[in-house]
């Protein structure tokens, strides 16, 4: 709605008024006209009567202050009619007409409290998430992706991880192997891979160093099922050689990657542990993320929770590298390796407390991650 | 393995901290206490421990003892047993004949005589057997087996008792002869292999040396002579012997893994003077009270290892930076070592550089690198500062990764939860559902006859997780998985090579995926399913994409989908999967009530197609027209022959047709038998101008001829 000012009258003799007045009434009609709901009228209310700003205010102060005093009556009457056309002729109609508008919007009322129609979305699983959660943080680190064969022979997951053919810490892996194998040298028996070290050797067999390899991967283990067991789970292995990498590196390599995984505030520690293919060999625990290491069930009251293994690559594993890339020579370089159960870690991360759930593709486990 | 915190102090006077303190600095250095319980006033703690299989060493109480000494910088008195002097006998010493010289290093003999077996009791500080071994998860059996046992808690030692007057002349360590029967303490007959390692007398086995006793000989309350045996056997001849019977010990843990060399005498000490306390006397000869064979091979590769050179350099090169500035000190390398048991020597090799000579007890220390983690376990790995190495590599994602995103992306969209199921099957499943047959690989050992071979395809899987969701009173189910499969190429009954796919399936039942109160839901049907697998298609780059049909006695379509809901997906004329409803008799099977829609994509293939690019082309601002054209057609005459005549007449050229498809498919009473109808929605639509009435009337004169000839006609 315009909102014109009001124009300067000069002449005053009762044609000049009439034909003021009768321009007053065209614009307010024409403005009337458009008015369609309760909200337009009440505006067009108070542009026209408003105490302060309305137009007829400003008809009275402008139109008769300006007349001359025998003028006044005249203009005063007229004022006073066009005020009665305002208030009866065109609100009352405008009143009507708002009102039957305001119905049939109102026929068209909608409950909006009903719940939206939702094309409902997938889920990514939690344990993806999680592994490209990981990969992520190592590729900021400078850490290429790598796979290897989830079938593999006893050389790469066992033998050229340091575990010779009788040696007690294979019995710590329980393995499934593939059937019909007996005919063969043991080095070349197919088995499930129990970890993903052995893309480790894969990776440093066709590439000379510097490495730096993240490897996310599924494995197997001859375990039966239960809370926190599972014949399969997945693992994130992670490998660094060059020249000059060294224990510290490693530590402040994991130290940095739990905090971005777990959050700033997360402290790390390292205690000796033993792998046969790394030396030194360590776990790490973080700070509880539960209780910020005040002690919780969670970390049960010791404030630490145990979540990964590492430790510099062992001489014997460059030495089986090096049959088919002379570069690993342990007397110059070095590297550090670690991996990690992505299990363990998204069940912490979202509070999951069976393994098997992972595996069980219930869609009401699902569909908490969407 | 539990220990007690006050056997441990016994060893180790002088040891002041706190049992809390011990156990966090045990375990900061790798001997890893799990868990402690105060046994209360004055009476220590119980630990109970997790050590690495490494550490075999310290797998009891002096072995702990040690390496609370090197953390506390303390004194370890050496344990020895002051026995009672011998009684002299004229006779020639017992006799010990070593036949097996590669798999026994050493084996030491006592005769006591008269001893009293009875009940054990509290025989000194740091013995006190009666009291706590139940709290030790032993059993008490007699004095004789207890003392065996005790030392074997005490210092690792496996030691054996042989009731002496059962035994027929001398002992031979020496390899069973193939069907030789020994019946073992654990009541077991066992029927003995060439390759089993055993101790018997000159008439017959009498033990599986280092992994368990024989019945016959064992201490009984009659029992009044006894010989006192503590040996060295070799870690690979035990495993083999402990494993062929399916036996697991705490002696053939121990000698699996390197026992002692020097710590037979000792522990034979210990058994002796604990048996001796309630009264008997030892056998002595000329020679000594002890007989001690030994194989001097084997003596030197534990006892006497040649010294490893150390130097501090490449102690540096590999630790790196100390979180105080002083670091790795000459002085660090040589205190550490020698409370561990090392013997260090200046070595000339550019100094600092040290000559180790390795303590018996730790056969896992073999190379320089062994020293340098022993090093930092013991200044501790928490001293190190974090670090980051510098790095100029690129980092490269896996070729594939985009290109699983993207699949994994549309489907998540299209309403799909990712799944991972169990990568086993059962043989019938894999028969079922492998894609090319009689190539399954099956597992050696699986866990049960379900999970028997490995899965040559995800239906296995998919259906599983269907029926689990079904039988949960979950009845919508959207599934994918991608995974890989397996099949195996084998050579004379040898599965030689195992070939891995990567693999996606699809698997849905139930309602689509629309959630609100106004809309009718509807079933999730065929068509969904194949819009779902349209639009992972659509985000590669390819030339045509087809969907057929065979028919049944053709028998190309899998056996688990029905075979006229079935569609085989082709991609530029290479089959990449197939997709459709489960067969009836599947279903029914698995106790399916609803139709259940399932596929299969090969990744394998669909991956080597590129990803389409998104690229712009100019969008007309002339006005499209739609005109729709109601058909009648046989049965026979799929959408596919319609689409194909629209295509050729896009393609005559004209260009003005811009967007074709199947609007409406119905059937009602007035069309013939055997006829449908179907509404074809054309737009038409020009780049440079409005279309004109004559133009239009022309196209559509010209669809109108093209359906014609595909055999539709015109509805009037």
């Amino acid at each position: 709605m315009t909102n014109d000012s009001i124009p300067n009258l000069t002449a005053f003799d009762d044609e000049s008024l009439d034909k003021a007045f009768a321009e007053l009434r065209d614009q307010a009609k024409a403005v009337a006209d458009a008015v369609d709901s309760s909200e337009a009228l009440e505006a067009f209310r108070l542009s026209w009567l408003g105490r302060k700003q309305g137009r007829l205010n400003e008809v009275s102060s402008r139109w008769l202050k300006a007349a001359p005093p025998e003028a006044k009556k005249a203009l005063g009457q007229r004022f006073n009619e066009f005020k009665q056309f305002l208030l009866t002729e065109l609100l009352l109609e405008l009143d009507q007409r708002s009102k039957s508008a305001d119905a049939a919007l109102k026929a068209q009322a909608l409950d909006i409290t009903l719940p939206g129609t939702r094309r409902l979305l997938g889920a990514e699983h939690p344990i993806t998430r999680t592994m490209s959660e990981i990969v992520s943080v190592f590729a900021a680190l400078g850490y290429s992706v790598g796979v290897g064969p989830e079938v593999e022979t006893d050389y790469y997951n066992f033998e050229s991880m340091n575990f010779p053919p009788g040696h007690p810490a294979r019995d710590t892996q329980d393995t499934l192997v593939i059937a019909s194998q007996e005919r063969k040298p043991l080095r070349d028996r197919l088995l499930l891979r129990t970890h993903t070290s052995p893309v480790q050797m894969r990776t440093m067999e066709l590439e000379p160093p510097p490495v730096r390899i993240v490897i996310p991967g599924k494995v197997h283990r001859n375990d039966a099922a239960d809370a926190t067991h599972s014949p399969i789970f997945h693992q994130v292995e992670g490998l660094c050689v060059d020249t000059h990498i060294t224990f510290s590196h490693l530590k402040g390599t994991l130290d940095h990657a739990m905090k971005a995984l777990f959050g700033s505030a997360v402290k790390t520690r390292f205690f000796p542990s033993f792998f046969p293919f790394t030396e030194p060999s360590a776990d790490v625990q973080i700070s509880c993320i539960f209780c910020g290491g005040k002690g919780c069930r969670k970390c049960k009251q010791s404030g630490w929770i145990e979540l990964l293994g590492c430790g510099m690559v062992d001489p014997a594993v460059f030495a089986f590298a090096r049959e088919k890339q002379p570069a690993y020579d342990p007397k110059k370089i070095s590297g550090f390796a670690f991996g990690m159960g992505v299990e363990r870690i998204a069940m912490m991360k979202y509070g999951i407390s069976e393994i098997g759930q992972f595996y069980a593709g219930d869609m009401r486990f699902l569909s908490l991650f969407v | 393995m539990k220990i007690l915190t006050k056997w441990l102090r016994a060893y180790l006077p002088g040891l002041s901290v706190s049992d809390a303190q011990l156990a966090e600095d045990l375990t900061l250095r790798g001997i890893a206490v799990e868990g402690i319980c105060d046994l209360g006033s004055g009476n220590g703690s119980i630990f109970a421990m997790d050590i690495t299989t490494n550490r075999v060493d310290a797998m009891n109480h002096y072995g702990i003892a040690r390496e609370a000494a090197a953390i506390y910088a303390l004194e370890l008195p050496a344990l020895a047993f002051p026995l009672p002097a011998p009684r002299p006998c004229s006779q020639r010493p017992f006799s010990v004949a070593i036949e097996v010289e590669d798999a026994c290093g050493r084996f030491t003999a006592r005769v006591l005589r008269d001893v009293a077996i009875g009940e054990s009791r509290d025989w000194f500080p740091g013995a006190e057997v009666s009291t706590y071994f139940a709290l030790l998860d032993q059993k008490k059996i007699s004095n004789a087996v207890d003392a065996t046992n005790f030392a074997w808690l005490a210092m690792g030692q496996p030691t054996h008792a042989f009731d002496l007057d059962k035994i027929e002349g001398g002992i031979v360590v020496r390899r069973a002869r193939k069907g030789e029967r020994l019946k073992t303490l654990d009541g077991v007959e066992r029927v003995l292999d060439a390759d089993d390692l055993v101790v018997a007398d000159h008439a017959k086995p009498l033990a599986l040396a280092g992994v368990m006793g024989g019945w016959d000989t064992m201490i009984t309350p009659a029992t009044k002579n006894v010989l006192v045996e503590a040996a060295w056997f070799d870690p690979m001849a035990v495993r083999r012997t402990a494993r062929r019977h399916g036996l697991h010990t705490d002696a053939s843990h121990r000698f699996e893994r390197g026992a002692d060399f020097n710590a037979a005498p000792v522990a034979s000490a210990l058994v002796s003077a604990i048996l001796l306390a309630g009264g008997g006397w030892i056998e002595g000869w000329a020679e000594g009270d002890l007989v001690d064979a030994r194989v001097a091979a084997i003596e030197a590769r534990t006892a006497h290892r040649p010294p490893i050179e150390l130097k501090l350099s490449e102690v540096q090169r590999i630790l790196g930076r100390t979180e105080d500035a002083e670091g790795i000190t000459t002085a660090t390398v040589e205190d550490v070592l020698a409370a561990l048991g090392c013997k260090l020597a200046p070595s000339p090799a550019a100094p600092p550089a040290w000559s180790a000579t390795l303590p018996s007890w730790r056969l896992d220390l073999e190379r320089e690198i062994d020293l340098i983690e022993e090093i930092a376990r013991v200044y501790g790995y928490n001293r190190f500062a974090n670090t980051l190495p510098a790095f100029g590599e690129g980092v490269r994602a896996l070729p594939w990764a985009e290109k699983e995103t993207a699949a994994r992306g549309t489907l998540l969209a299209c309403g799909f939860h990712e799944a991972i199921a169990g990568t086993f099957c059962s043989a019938a499943e894999a028969e079922l559902t492998a894609p090319q047959p009689g190539q399954v690989v099956a597992l050696g050992n699986p866990l049960s006859e379900e999970a028997g071979v490995l899965r040559p395809s995800l239906i296995p899987g998919m259906l599983a997780m269907i029926a689990g969701n079904l039988h949960r009173d979950v009845s919508d189910v959207r599934l994918f998985e991608m995974g890989t499969v397996f099949s195996g190429s084998a050579a004379n009954g040898t599965v030689e090579k195992v070939d891995e796919r990567p693999a996606l399936a699809l698997g849905a039942t139930g309602l689509a995926p629309e959630e609100g109160p106004l809309h009718a839901p509807r079933a999730f049907d065929f068509f969904d399913l194949k819009g779902a697998v349209e639009q992972v298609l659509a985000r590669f780059d390819m030339r045509a994409v087809y969907f057929d049909r065979f028919p049944a006695e053709a028998g190309l379509t899998p056996a688990w989908l029905h075979p006229y809901r079935a569609a085989r997906v082709a991609a530029d004329g290479l089959t990449v999967g197939w997709l459709g409803e489960l067969h009836p008799r599947e279903a029914a099977a698995r106790k399916f009530k609803a139709p259940v829609l399932v596929g299969e994509l090969y990744l394998d293939r669909l991956f080597k197609l590129p990803l389409r690019k998104p690229a712009a082309r100019e969008i007309s601002r002339f006005q499209p027209v739609r005109r729709d054209f109601s058909l009648v057609l046989d049965e026979s005459i799929a959408w596919e022959t319609i689409d194909r005549a629209m295509a050729s007449l896009q393609a005559s050229p004209l260009p003005e047709l811009i967007d074709w498809r199947a609007r409406e498919v119905f059937r009602d009473a007035r069309l013939a038998r055997g006829e449908y109808a179907l509404l074809l929605g054309a737009t038409f639509q020009a780049l440079d101008r409005t279309l004109r009435e004559e133009e239009l009337k022309e196209f559509q004169s010209r669809v109108e001829e093209a359906v014609n000839k595909a055999g539709a006609r015109l509805r009037t």
